[in-house]
């Protein structure tokens, strides 16, 4: 079933001031995704690619310039602060810095259970779904009676984790989850992810730029640059066939822990840099770093079509 | 690069102690001319304290508490500020993992990038700057002549970054200390920082200590590795022996924990159980054995760090180093 469904989704921010004031940034500019029930969907991409400021916009942080948003065939999109408070119960976001995400003045239960005594759940009943949620992500009962600077990083993530749990969500929007945490932490921050995935039957947003982490993770993978998707498939038809010049530059530009392999691949160094998203080009957005780029790409902005790997790229040379 | 050259740099049981507590405690570490050492490790291990020591820019509350830094038989710890001051940026230079931190905001980049030449090689104002726009060429920024005349923010963090590579590079130093040179970079901008390092290292034959906790980066850099945790080198080697047969259960273990490009999907991921521990907490003995699965009561007492697999090269600070094999 088709729990989340993203149509020409665009979120543009007015520039207020400042030599560039009365131009538009487009953050997100007509990106259409589909998130099946209890599966995962990786938005990957650089700092400055909209990937974010997609997930914020499903959830109605940002305000949609364009386009539709539908949560189990609902059109939310523009939900009323009523119906939104609704909706907070079934779409969740984790943040990257459990740290920043947590009131250091807040006991951890009491961080748990916001959600509930917001809803007016009663509190024998909150205690009870705290000391629930605590060990469903694997954290001892006296936890609860803590204050998040006694528990280290990889902790503090579980107990966001839990929070955003405590109403039972269908989707969690995962914002770069595994990012700010030690290395050695990583691995038992995605074992519970895909734990309560498959425990819970729930989906996945997952936003990162960490590419062997999505390539863990997710069922399906849409690649962003500029605010657009240039690919999307299956995780491992991306991984395997990627068919867009940037997805094959970014999986290229990933070191491998593996010093052998490393010194015998073929990496593709992309020249430049991201142009601002102020000046972004007519065409396709990647022509100013592509190798592979003809006459036109300056001119025509490429559609998603089927390549011939498996996925939808946007090219006019590889998916013309 | 005959194996028996003495090293250029040559560190020997460094303390670093912060409120009288030691948070790098006994590292000793060598690098050849024109090598490149990866110093690996999680946050808090020591890694970055050890390598500021070099240049004596260690953070006010820390302190060199022991050990001898020497390069080329000069010892870096006793220098006076003034014989610092020459070596730093000229035949030392650092790489901050914060680009824009590290600029000074109200100078122009491009005389950043020339302020060494004229400190250090005495170059004229014009010679300087036309060998600072070719350097910033060099580092991959587009339109040099127009960036070098702009400041520190008009530029993204990116090329902020690389601004601050052609000034530590511009002098051609003997000897490069990157901190985490592309943890703040995106992976696109990071594959061109870490080629240009490998060119510039060929080209000018500069040795290179990179602190990164990043183990595909050491994969893609580094000839020998040394693995740090709780303040002290718990393995080091060639990095083929390192990522091939890993002798020391925290390294192995740090290695089996990042999921592979080539790696089976979903499967559960290897853990190292607990967090890392900060100084306060470090265990007497093995720091590592509490999160340790081969930990038994004689690593209560501290192992040396010994030949491992009868290799000379390859050092790990392990009781049950034969055993680390079987972990993962």
């Amino acid at each position: 079933m088709t729990l989340l469904s993203v149509r020409d989704l665009a979120v543009h921010f007015p520039v207020r001031g400042g030599a560039a004031k009365g131009a538009v940034v487009k953050a997100v500019d007509g990106i259409s995704l589909d998130l099946e029930a209890g599966r995962t969907l990786a938005l990957v991409g650089e700092s400055g690619c909209g990937k974010s400021t997609t997930g914020y916009a499903i959830l109605g942080l940002e305000r949609a310039t364009r386009g539709t948003v539908a949560f189990e065939g609902r059109d939310v999109t523009h939900a009323a602060p009523a119906e939104r408070r609704a909706l907070a119960g079934a779409m969740q976001i984790v943040f990257q810095d459990p740290s920043a995400a947590l009131d250091p003045k807040m006991r951890i239960d009491a961080s748990i259970a916001e959600p509930l005594a917001i809803r007016g759940t009663p509190g024998a009943e909150r205690r009870r779904r705290v000391a629930e949620l605590l060990d469903l992500v694997g954290l001892p009962a006296g936890y609860a009676q803590r204050y998040p600077n006694e528990l280290s990083g990889g902790q503090r993530q579980r107990v966001v984790i839990a929070r955003a749990l405590a109403l039972s969500p269908k989707l969690l929007v995962c914002d770069e989850p595994v990012s700010a945490l030690d290395v050695s932490i990583r691995s038992q921050i995605l074992n519970l992810l895909v734990r309560l995935q498959d425990q819970l039957g729930l989906a996945y947003l997952f936003i990162s730029h960490d590419l062997s982490v999505v390539r863990h993770i997710a069922d399906r993978v849409a690649v962003m640059y500029l605010g657009t998707i240039v690919e999307q498939g299956d995780t491992d038809a991306v991984f395997a066939a990627p068919r867009h010049p940037y997805t094959e530059a970014l999986l290229s530009a990933i070191p491998l822990p593996d010093p052998r392999a490393q010194r015998q691949r073929q990496k593709i160094i992309l020249s430049g840099d991201l142009p601002s998203p102020l000046a972004a080009p007519a065409g396709c957005p990647f022509v100013s770093r592509c190798p592979i780029r003809i006459e036109d790409c300056a001119r025509i902005r490429p559609v998603l079509r089927p390549a011939d790997g498996g996925t939808e790229a946007a090219c006019l040379v590889r998916a013309g | 690069m005959p194996a028996e050259a003495p090293p250029l740099l040559a560190i020997d049981g460094l303390r670093v102690a912060i409120g009288g507590r030691s948070v790098v405690d006994g590292v000793s570490l060598s690098i050849r001319r024109g090598e490149v050492l990866a110093l690996v490790g999680e946050s808090g291990c020591g890694k970055s304290l050890t390598a500021l020591s070099v240049l004596r820019l260690l953070p006010a509350a820390a302190r060199v508490a022991g050990g001898a830094i020497a390069m080329e038989g000069t010892d870096l710890l006793a220098l006076d500020e003034a014989s610092l001051r020459d070596l730093r940026g000229n035949r030392v230079s650092v790489i901050f993992q914060e680009p824009v931190a590290s600029l000074n905001p109200l100078v122009r980049v491009g005389d950043q990038v020339a302020e060494s030449l004229r400190l250090h090689r005495g170059a004229s104002a014009a010679e300087a700057r036309t060998e600072a726009v070719a350097m910033l060429a060099r580092v991959g920024i587009a339109d040099p002549e127009r960036r070098a005349a702009q400041f520190p923010f008009e530029l993204s963090g990116g090329m902020c970054q690389r601004v601050m590579i052609a000034s530590a590079l511009i002098c051609r130093p003997e000897i490069l200390i990157a901190d985490e040179p592309t943890t703040a970079l995106d992976v696109t901008i990071q594959a061109q920082i870490l080629d240009l390092l490998k060119t510039l290292r060929a080209e000018a034959g500069s040795a290179i200590l990179l602190i990164t906790h990043d183990m595909g980066v050491v994969a893609d850099m580094a000839d020998r590795v040394a693995v740090m945790y709780g303040g002290t080198v718990v393995e080091s080697g060639p990095v083929d022996a390192i990522f091939d047969a890993p002798a020391h259960p925290y390294t192995r273990l740090l290695l089996a924990t990042v999921p592979r490009l080539d790696g089976p999907r979903r499967q559960e991921l290897k853990t190292i159980a607990g967090a890392v521990p900060d100084a306060a907490h470090w265990p007497q003995g093995c720091r590592f054995r509490t999160r340790c699965p081969l930990a038994d009561e004689r690593c209560a007492e501290a192992p040396p760090l010994e030949p491992a697999q009868g290799d000379a090269a390859h050092l790990a600070a392990c009781w049950h180093s034969d055993r680390v094999g079987a972990l993962a």
